[in-house]
């Protein structure tokens, strides 16, 4: 007996249409990934949201966002000791050292960054919960925040897009 | 290689639609490139500042510039960029220029 059932078509990936990113640390390193991949997105002209929510809020905050540092305790992919990592000064020593880097190649700063992602056209949203638990005000967030949402209005806009969280 | 004829000449694309070659690209393409892609035409003295650039850029450097990189090296701003090919600036500039397309994260 031969089988001629037909192999089923292999599936093709569909593009993806939206993200939204949800930036929950207030590190360098916990914000400026989540920046890039925002930016990255708006570029290949998928749909692109960010959602700031407990420390990752600084990155909106007028001003906290132009002082955002890397963490130098409890972060091994640095390679510096958490006692070491621990003294007054080496956050922003590292901080400073990165921020170096991060100019050599010509890549913006925190502050700048966001700007120019809002000017993309992506959507920028702090986390209602969080300005409340905070104790923060609307005016504490640079003007091109789009909103203060809750976590209903995140999930009906992020509707038909992936979903990231960093 | 697919090919495809622009302007009544045969052009060498990859599978995305980029240029393999940037030499076989002439002007008179870049509206037709333009319509197939979504980019919103007639083309204006605008769209080709940035057509210009990315050509420029990618001969002296090797390959296309970012948005940002365009947005420094021109008075196109990033607003205005995705108002001139709203569906990702730089990946549209670069296939209506005719120039592979452009690397870089930001």
């Amino acid at each position: 007996m031969t089988d001629t059932h037909p192999m089923p078509p292999a599936p093709v990936a569909a593009p993806i249409e939206k993200v939204s990113i949800i930036v929950s640390k207030g590190s360098l390193e916990g914000i400026y990934p989540a920046l890039i991949m925002a930016n990255g997105a708006r570029n290949e002209g998928i749909e692109a949201n960010l959602f700031f929510t407990f420390f990752g809020m600084d990155a909106v905050h007028k001003e906290r966002h132009d002082h955002i540092k890397v963490a130098t305790v409890g972060n091994p992919g640095l390679h510096v000791p958490t006692m070491v990592g621990g003294i007054p000064g080496a956050s922003a020593l590292m901080t400073k050292y990165m921020e170096k880097q991060i100019e050599k190649l010509d890549f913006p700063g925190i502050a700048e960054f966001i700007d120019m992602i809002h000017d993309t056209g992506a959507g920028l949203y702090a986390c209602l919960a969080s300005v409340d638990l905070f104790g923060m005000e609307r005016d504490d967030l640079i003007d091109e925040l789009d909103d203060i949402i809750t976590v209903g209005e995140f999930y009906d806009m992020a509707a038909g897009g992936q979903i990231i969280f960093t | 290689m697919p090919t495809q004829t622009l302007a009544g000449t045969s052009v060498e694309v990859n599978d995305e639609g980029f240029f393999v070659d940037a030499e076989q690209w002439t002007k008179e393409m870049a509206p037709e490139i333009a319509e197939d892609i979504g980019v919103p035409t007639p083309l204006t003295d605008r769209h080709w500042t940035v057509i210009d650039l990315m050509r420029k850029e990618y001969f002296d450097k090797g390959t296309g510039p970012t948005v940002r990189k365009i947005s420094k090296l021109s008075d196109v701003t990033t607003k205005e960029l995705f108002v001139l090919f709203p569906k990702g600036p730089a990946k549209l500039a670069a296939m209506v220029a005719g120039i592979p397309k452009p690397k870089g994260c930001i």
